[in-house]
């Protein structure tokens, strides 16, 4: 600080960026030299010369000694246009960001709403993330390399909430909870610049659970009872408001092209039936929750198995359905069947990609960033948990609306989920070998009630509440 | 030619006659008839060894519900090494076996199976095994099942199947179950009787 101005050192900055700094004695100027572009700076004038252009700044260079001092908005207007590299000055958070960091702004506020908590984070540029419930916190991560945390600060305690702070890894905020802490749920709403504000409300207990009561699992979920007697009931969450989490759903329709997968007696098609109902289930998806609903083909046509995965993890999908008719060499079997992915079948692969640590890899500025390593085709090991709630809500759902197997849910190293790096489930909706089930499925009116029962699978799992949003 | 020299030349043309017959037209004779019976004593000695050297195997068919595969137990040739008790052992599940039900489609052939150092089994099957697939998860999940169990069940030295089709490695057999990597034994789809 000189004169009131926050400067830089010249010599520091020539350092940094690899600058050329010549010192014009006969004209008591400086030149700085990047690359080819150069800067000229005159004493006691707060202008400079960049690239040909007159920019000004707030004070004039200032000479200590032999060392010259450049005020820090030198930073962002001379140097910033001529350098090839991108440079970033964040003057409030005293950064100066260079190269592509993903290094998102977050903003915290705090408003106490009766028997709730409202953290609003406001985060900007818009960045991936997810709200996940560690223990006695919440943790914000954050797809980025670091995070411009500077408007975070104290913040007033309630009976939910003790502290908003940065946390342990440089792209996570973490949220402490107070002691009445019953659970959260987590919602994204755009604002203005591309930012995104990220509304997360912490929900007061209405009453005191009594001792030993179970408490609800990571990422809100409510865990079920385990097996003691007398145990009072958990706090009801599941009827709560959604949590708002779910943004983007791919459904995959099985098979299409020359693969026509399986076949009635009556010449129906797996292949139309699943597209059919896929079809029907976009609508009703896009129209119930307002969410984006992708299709993994849109016609007959063959689309393999990685492709299917790939256009849900590139769209960054909450969650994947692929959807199949059933055959069996036995006429008599029919209902509805739920799978999801059986990594057994993967032998010490898929157990590695489960149980993968995360490895702390050094970041552009100082510092590391804890990076999870998961083959891509293997992504879904890391949400079979996930993928087992989902399909659990997915069966139930189905079970009130349809008829089911006897093998109504189930796991299996299908080729279709092992790549979705997001909670996936196949459903099975019916045997095509079975004359009474190939009618139904041909039918607009099972079809229907099918889509009906998917939709509810789909609400019963984020009514569950998994608070996750990516 | 007296009467004297003539009797001489009868008895030497009917003693020519008589000594071809007894040493040449005889033995032919009697050597065609015998021949088949004389190949089929040679071989005697070694067809019933090869035909009652059997082990006992456990083979795996669709369940009367349709919902589990059901362990039945044969009795299919023995194979002096690994590899080849594995082909028998799988050429015994791939044959028909009525009134059972398969779940590996009709026709389909073993085209080779070895065995890795690892204890990983690779059974190549001929096309019919994805051309003749009805589809379905539910059946492929047992198909496939049928034959890692067959191996995996059978003989303790395969830990793992990968199951070739046309000498190829696929990534599934009707868009289900994934076969690019060797499977481990899943008793999940069997039901625990045995016939």
């Amino acid at each position: 600080m000189i004169g009131g101005q926050e400067m830089f050192a010249l010599d520091d900055l020539a350092r940094l960026f690899n600058l050329a700094v010549r010192e014009d004695a006969a004209a008591g100027g400086l030149t700085v030299t990047s690359g080819s572009q150069t800067i000229v700076l005159s004493p006691q004038q707060p202008l400079a010369s960049v690239a040909g252009r007159m920019i000004s700044l707030p004070a004039a260079p200032i000479k200590d000694g032999r060392a010259w001092y450049v005020p820090v908005d030198f930073v962002s207007r001379a140097l910033a246009p001529i350098s090839t590299t991108k440079i970033d000055l964040r003057k409030p958070s005293r950064l100066v960001i260079v190269g592509d960091v993903r290094m998102p702004r977050v903003a915290a506020r705090v408003e106490p709403l009766g028997s709730l908590t409202r953290v609003t984070l406001d985060v900007a540029p818009s960045t991936p993330h997810t709200v996940t419930q560690e223990g006695t916190h919440l943790s914000v991560k954050f797809d980025a390399d670091a995070l411009d945390a500077a408007d975070i600060r104290a913040t007033p305690t309630t009976d939910t909430l003790q502290n908003i702070r940065a946390g342990d890894a440089p792209q996570v905020i973490t949220i402490d909870l107070g002691p009445r802490f019953a659970s959260f749920r987590a919602a994204d709403q755009p604002a203005p610049g591309g930012a995104t504000r990220i509304v997360i409300d912490l929900v007061t207990q209405t009453e005191t659970p009594a001792p030993g009561a179970p408490q609800p699992g990571p990422g809100g979920v409510q865990l079920p009872p385990p097996n003691v007697p007398n145990l009072p009931e958990p706090p009801p969450l599941l009827d709560l408001p959604p949590t708002g989490g779910l943004r983007t759903i791919v459904i995959d329709a099985g098979h299409g092209g020359d693969d026509m997968g399986a076949k009635g007696a009556k010449g129906t098609l797996e292949k139309n039936v699943t597209m059919s109902v896929a079809r029907r289930l976009k609508g009703s998806l896009e129209a119930r929750l307002g969410v984006r609903v992708l299709l993994t083909r849109d016609g007959d046509q063959a689309v393999a198995p990685d492709q299917r995965a790939a256009l849900a993890n590139n769209n960054k999908a909450d969650l994947f359905i692929s959807l199949h008719a059933n055959a069996s060499v036995r006429p008599g079997v029919s209902g509805a069947e739920v799978f999801y992915l059986n990594l057994e079948g993967y032998g010490d692969q898929g157990q590695r990609a489960s149980q993968a640590a995360a490895e702390a890899l050094p970041v552009v500025g100082g510092g590391s960033r804890e990076i999870e390593i998961t083959p891509w085709e293997m992504a879904q090991a890391r949400y079979i948990g996930e993928s087992a709630i989902f399909a659990k809500a997915m069966e139930a759902a189905l079970r009130a609306r349809v008829p089911m197997s006897t093998r109504a849910l189930q796991q299996a190293p299908f080729r279709v989920l092992v790549g979705a790096n997001m909670p996936a489930v196949l459903v099975e909706m019916g045997f095509l070998t079975n004359a009474q089930q190939e009618q139904q499925l041909a039918s607009d009116d099972h079809q229907n009630l099918m889509v009906q029962a998917l939709v509810d699978g789909i609400l019963r799992y984020r009514a569950a509440g998994t608070g996750g949003t990516r | 030619m007296t009467r004297r020299q003539g009797a001489i030349a009868a008895l030497a043309i009917f003693g020519l006659i008589a000594g071809w017959l007894l040493f040449v037209g005889l033995p032919r004779w009697y050597g065609a008839r015998q021949a088949p019976g004389a190949a089929a004593a040679g071989a005697a000695p070694a067809a019933p060894a090869a035909a009652v050297r059997k082990i006992t195997a456990t083979l795996f068919y669709v369940s009367e519900d349709g919902m589990s595969l059901t362990q039945v137990q044969r009795e299919v040739p023995f194979g002096a090494t690994a590899a080849e008790q594995a082909r028998a052992i799988v050429e015994a599940q791939l044959a028909p076996a009525p009134p059972l039900v398969s779940a590996v489609p009709p026709d389909v052939k073993v085209r080779d199976v070895f065995i890795t150092e690892r204890g990983d089994a690779f059974v190549d099957l001929s096309g019919e095994i994805t051309a003749k697939h009805p589809g379905g998860s539910l059946d492929e999940i047992f198909t496939v099942y049928t034959i890692v169990n067959a191996l995996t069940v059978n003989l303790p030295a395969i830990t793992r199947v990968q199951i070739l089709v046309d000498g190829k490695e696929v990534d599934t057999l009707a868009g289900h179950v994934d076969l690019r990597h060797p499977l481990a034994k899943s008793l999940d789809w069997v039901l625990h009787d045995t016939h």
